[in-house]
């Protein structure tokens, strides 16, 4: 049953071939067994999980279950979900038992689904490598030495080791797409303000999406259906036409004229990435598509333009947590500054201290508009260069990663170099454009390699469609970690 | 092991002095000791070294983009759309005491 899709589980949940309590069950051991050695849950509450397994049992022999209704997923730990646990990664949510649903955690429970538990993450989304978490490095599946990348690893290491049947995700800056290339898997992050940021704790609010992550595109499809929707407690959540995004999943792809950007085949990308990207693009020429040679000459500009926006953007979300009203207080202090000072700085950990003080110098007087400034208005060439692109091609494709997963603490001493290892995903938050990473092989010490999939605004149908076509083609998505 | 070099532009590479470090720690409201600000301080002149790239490009006559979605923000009408949670709220704080948050006393 892990293995069935999405559909197929839905199928199954609703010809009564399984309940929901016995696969919510299922899941809850094998986490039992297999996330001591992989951290990738912060929080499990596995009487509220088979409790609305339960409910789902009830809607399913009501006959009003949803394609979702019954099916476990895992929910990243950025996501509020009243009465859970909510750390975002950080000792200073440490003990915020959120009073609220998120807007994707009601849309999951309106679907009737199962939140198994709260997947761990770099703390406030701030990380690479899923080593910045309070609650412990997260591991690879495929190789426990090895980061799963982040900021969403916890996500990406469970569906990896199938310990959900799907989980969430959230993109700033490629936190669902580098970590679904480490960890071999699917995921997309899609336009910015297609899903509701509504809940889902802060980190640079023009940049953060939130997105589908699994074994599949067609799975991820059907999630984002769930997800996808305006939500006016957003004030960027966009007033579209409902969309489903599995429409064109079947179509061929004759025609399909993919855009190969230069910049993302140039020095920095290593050798086995680049053999397993060119593979898979070879594959789509079999498959009717046809290549388009561009060029996005602004891409090594979005790692400083992000180093500078993102952080100053965080260092104005972040300045919530005071220790008044909620999260992490220090226990001692002598005055009110003294207590907000010692309860962030006890609170936070070194990566986000560090990004608070990377925005708040930027956004200091006298160094705006050398700064923020000038990053906007990169910004803007950096965007302009997919428009120039789209021209041309109809989807954008590119290693996601230039490297398969790293070892742990190789580069935890080094921050830039953590932040080099962003490179190919950056420029898609910043223009706010739809990316995705799939599965398309395999690199050194046989570590799986991420072929990034960039679309149009507002093309993630036929950005699923194309991933889907190549997953029918192709197995490497259904490839598994030893042990699992 | 990334390859990549950011290139380092000399002209504008800036370094940090332990002045710049402790006004910023203030500002953002981190307490922080002379072995933290020593370390950031070297840890921030090199993500420094990395944005300076950025201050070579010619960006006159760019317009400065701060949204991916050029849209002007909703307006909604002026009712009431919030029902009063606070004991679930105040539920989760540090300390409180009549409905009231608790800070350490700031008037004398």
């Amino acid at each position: 049953m892990i293995e069935s899709s999405l559909s197929q589980m839905g199928a199954a949940l609703r010809a009564k071939k399984i309940s929901s309590v016995e696969l919510t069950q299922l899941y809850l051991d094998r986490i039992a067994q297999l996330n001591p050695a992989l951290n990738a849950y912060i929080t499990l509450r596995p009487d509220a999980s088979l409790a609305q397994a339960k409910a789902a049992d009830a809607r399913i022999a009501a006959g009003t279950a949803d394609a979702l209704t019954g099916i476990p997923f895992g929910q990243k730990d950025i996501f509020c979900a009243k009465d859970w646990l909510t750390t975002c990664g950080s000792k200073m949510l440490h003990n915020f038992v959120s009073p609220y649903d998120a807007h994707v955690i009601s849309q999951f429970n309106n679907a009737g689904a199962v939140n198994l538990g709260k997947t761990n993450m770099d703390e406030f989304a701030m990380g690479s490598s899923n080593e910045t978490s309070h609650y412990g490095i997260v591991k690879n599946p495929w190789d426990k030495a090895r980061v799963p990348g982040g900021s969403s690893g916890g996500t990406a290491s469970a569906i990896a080791s199938r310990l959900c049947a799907a989980a969430t995700g959230t993109d700033t800056g490629g936190s669902i797409r580098q970590p679904a290339a480490l960890c071999g898997i699917s995921g997309l992050k899609p336009t910015y303000g297609v899903v509701s940021r509504y809940g889902m704790i802060a980190f640079a609010s023009s940049l953060d999406q939130a997105g589908p992550m699994g074994r599949s595109a067609e799975d991820l499809a059907l999630m984002l259906n769930t997800m996808a929707g305006f939500d006016e407690r957003d004030s960027t959540s966009l007033q579209r036409d409902k969309e489903d995004y599995a429409r064109d999943l079947n179509k061929p792809l004759s025609g399909l004229r993919i855009g190969i950007p230069k910049e993302f085949f140039a020095e920095g990308l290593d050798t086995d990435v680049e053999h397993a990207v060119q593979a898979a693009i070879a594959e789509y020429q079999k498959l009717g598509a046809t290549l388009v040679d561009i060029s996005l000459p602004n891409t090594r500009l979005s790692i400083p333009v992000y180093y500078v926006l993102a952080p100053a953007e965080a260092s104005s979300n972040l300045s919530r947590f005071d220790g008044v009203r909620y999260g992490y207080r220090a226990p001692e202090y002598t005055d009110l500054a003294d207590m907000y000072e010692k309860s962030r700085a006890q609170g936070f950990g070194d990566e986000v201290k560090r990004r608070i003080m990377i925005g708040t110098y930027v956004l200091s007087h006298g160094y705006y508009d050398a700064y923020y400034l000038q990053a906007q208005k990169i910004r803007r060439l950096i965007a302009q260069d997919f428009v120039e692109a789209y021209k041309h091609c109809d989807v954008i494709m590119g290693p996601t990663s230039p490297s398969t997963a790293f070892k742990l603490g190789e580069k935890g001493d080094d921050p830039v170099q953590m932040y080099l290892s962003d490179i190919y995903t950056i420029a898609v938050n910043l223009a706010g454009l739809p990316g995705m990473s799939i599965p398309c092989g395999f690199g050194a010490n046989n570590m799986p390699v991420g072929l990034q999939i960039i679309g149009n605004y507002f093309d993630e149908a036929r950005m699923l469609n194309v991933a889907h076509q190549y997953q029918l083609a192709t197995d490497w998505h259904t490839k598994l970690p030893n042990g699992i | 092991m990334i390859t990549y070099r950011p290139y380092l532009n000399k002209e504008f590479a800036m370094s940090l002095s332990t002045q710049d470090v402790e006004k910023v720690a203030r500002l953002a409201r981190l307490a922080m000791t002379s072995t933290e600000i020593e370390t950031a301080r070297a840890q921030l002149s090199g993500i420094f070294g990395l944005i300076a790239e950025m201050q070579a490009v010619d960006t006159t006559g760019v317009a400065p983009m701060s949204h991916s979605q050029d849209l002007a923000q909703r307006l909604r009408s002026d009712v009431v759309s919030e029902s009063n949670q606070r004991e679930a709220f105040q539920a989760i704080a540090p300390q409180v005491e009549n409905g009231l948050y608790l800070v350490p006393q700031v008037i004398e």
